[in-house]
């Protein structure tokens, strides 16, 4: 289409607009040196941000979040990546079941994983901690990693694969040689989302976590007390920054390897 | 015999499909499939004291949810509340996704990624900065207080259903944008242009022709926005008060401070099955009038 539209043009920047500007005033609150959250701004401080290195719970939780965020990365990318093999590769008897099935956790409210795990973990006689949080978030996961791995691996040519089969190489060698260097961004694409996803994940660690809390739910905790709420938007403002520097990484190496691939081995994606 | 399965293995495509399967489906087994069934039969339980339940069948749990009328009216209103979210963000999404799919030339991909880079942000958060713009201190009110505007703050903003529906549009943005993009970019652009040439108005084109060629993106946002926003706890707990509570603020008292599992369970069961029968019905039906106005 060759014209312009300059209506709809103003209307999507305003958009934008809402979408963005919102999540700015968490970063311009963190650096107002008072408790409440309101214009006129009251002066400049990095206090907020010193605070954060004397909150030992702190320390805490980001290292259970942290813990948490790579055991349900790397398994649910692990496992997403076997799938997303089976969807791309593979013609199969049931496999729009299969694939409505697995995504499923991505439909289903995630208060009735919840729930749901909440029940069964007790009643196995299990202790609530990291290691529910960590089933949830794996299974919360999945789906999100298999989307993009079929994304990446669906442009590829299977008869690269085979090639390497003809010549000799067995399935693990094919799979390390010539498979996972091919998929490698998309990989790294779905372990960098993956960790994200389970990173800020509050609700299924509302429910699981027991004592042990996770980043959200530290929080969560301190939200509650307006004296403590400065140091929580410090907090935030440093996740948001690193969840975008992340999150564009992971966008950037889905595309640059893309690129790089047809590049490479001249097929069409 | 390892021979006999090497064959069988290597000739027949689902056998390879399902051994690659095999991981995912047995995570969703196990952390899904079985937790939910249990959830279910618990369900049909009774909570006798805080540590003991009665195991016997009864369906006296569902017939408490209907007779508690807190319960409907929080059923109900979480539909309203969702049904709201989810036209509200079609209705502002499909703009911004018409422009970048007919109107934008160059990197296409950069618009939609930056689109959907807030979504990345962590939900908590997100849902918090709101509570800093809505609040009687937040953003508005003092602004409006300092421009000599308002002299008290404005007090439906905060704790209120229009807070939680705001949020939660701003929340779930991505997850409408994403489909309508798809279903937009997909659109034989001649077919537009074929339907201008016959003297179509922009209207008529837009009703006729583009509306429903974009119909399974609208089908598939109701879909992913729908269903999960009614299940949402933490907006209507951090902004909600009295009149924006949703039943998952319930179901999470059932399972803390009520200490009532059964209930809790059976409370999840019917929002699940309610909002799965509606998403059915909306979809069909929008399919239907979209049938009828071609």
């Amino acid at each position: 289409m060759n014209e312009k539209n300059s209506t709809l043009l103003i209307y999507t920047l305003l958009y934008f607009g809402f979408l963005y500007v919102p999540v700015l005033f968490l970063p311009i609150f963190s650096f107002n040196d008072a408790d409440y959250m309101s214009f006129p701004l009251a002066g400049f401080t990095t206090e907020h941000y010193e605070e954060m290195w004397s909150k030992r719970n702190l320390h805490k939780a980001l290292w259970a979040s942290i813990k948490v965020g790579v055991v349900a990365s790397v398994v649910s990318t692990i496992i997403a990546l076997f799938a997303a093999k089976a969807f791309a590769r593979y013609k199969f008897r049931g496999n729009k079941i299969s694939y409505g099935a697995i995504m499923m956790p991505f439909l289903i409210p995630e208060i009735i994983l919840a729930v749901a795990i909440l029940i069964i973990w007790v009643n196995l006689g299990f202790k609530l901690g990291l290691i529910p949080v960590t089933i949830g978030h794996t299974l919360f996961c999945t789906p999100f990693a298999m989307l993009i791995l079929i994304a990446r691996i669906e442009g590829f040519d299977f008869s690269l694969e085979e090639a390497s089969r003809d010549l000799g190489e067995n399935a693990w060698g094919t799979f390390f040689r010539v498979s996972f260097p091919l998929y490698f961004p998309g990989i790294i694409a779905a372990l960098l989302l993956s960790f994200i996803i389970s990173f800020d994940e509050f609700i299924l660690a509302f429910f699981l976590t027991g004592s042990d809390a996770t980043l959200p739910m530290y929080m969560w905790g301190q939200m509650r007390f307006v004296q403590r709420l400065p140091h929580v938007l410090a907090l935030g403002a440093v996740i948001i920054v690193f969840t975008t520097f992340f999150v564009l990484l992971a966008f950037w190496l889905r595309n640059v390897g893309q690129e790089k691939a047809k590049k490479d081995i001249g097929i069409k994606l | 015999m390892i021979g006999f399965w090497r064959k069988i293995y290597a000739k027949h495509d689902n056998v390879k499909a399902y051994s690659l399967l095999s991981p995912a489906l047995i995570l969703i087994i196990l952390a899904m499939v079985v937790p939910m069934a249990l959830m279910l039969s618990f369900s049909m339980f009774t909570q006798v004291s805080m540590m003991e339940i009665d195991y016997t069948f009864t369906f006296q749990r569902y017939i408490d949810f209907f007779q508690k009328s807190l319960l409907v009216t929080l059923l109900i209103k979480s539909i309203k509340i969702s049904f709201l979210v989810t036209l509200i963000t079609l209705i502002t999404a499909y703009p911004v996704c018409y422009y970048i799919a007919f109107y934008v030339k160059k990197n296409k991909m950069l618009w939609l990624v930056l689109l959907t880079l807030p979504f990345w942000t962590s939900y908590l958060l997100r849902v918090f900065s709101w509570k800093i713009i809505l609040g009687t201190k937040g953003v508005i009110n003092s602004s409006l207080i300092n421009a000599g505007i308002l002299s008290e703050p404005l007090t439906f903003l905060m704790y209120s259903e229009t807070a939680v529906v705001i949020t939660l549009t701003h929340a779930w943005a991505a997850f409408a944008l994403l489909p309508l993009y798809v279903s937009l970019e997909k659109i034989d652009f001649s077919l537009i242009e074929a339907g201008r040439d016959l003297g179509l108005s922009r209207l008529e084109v837009f009703w006729k022709i583009t509306f429903p060629l974009s119909l399974p993106g609208v089908i598939g946002a109701i879909l992913i926005i729908f269903i999960p926003t009614v299940g949402d706890y933490v907006t209507p707990a951090l902004l909600g008060g009295i009149d924006g509570r949703m039943l998952s603020n319930m179901i999470q008292a059932y399972f803390g401070k009520i200490n009532n599992i059964p209930m809790g369970a059976a409370s999840a069961t019917i929002m699940l099955t309610t909002v799965v029968l509606i998403t059915i019905i909306v979809s069909n039906v929008t399919k239907k009038l979209t049938q009828r106005l071609t």
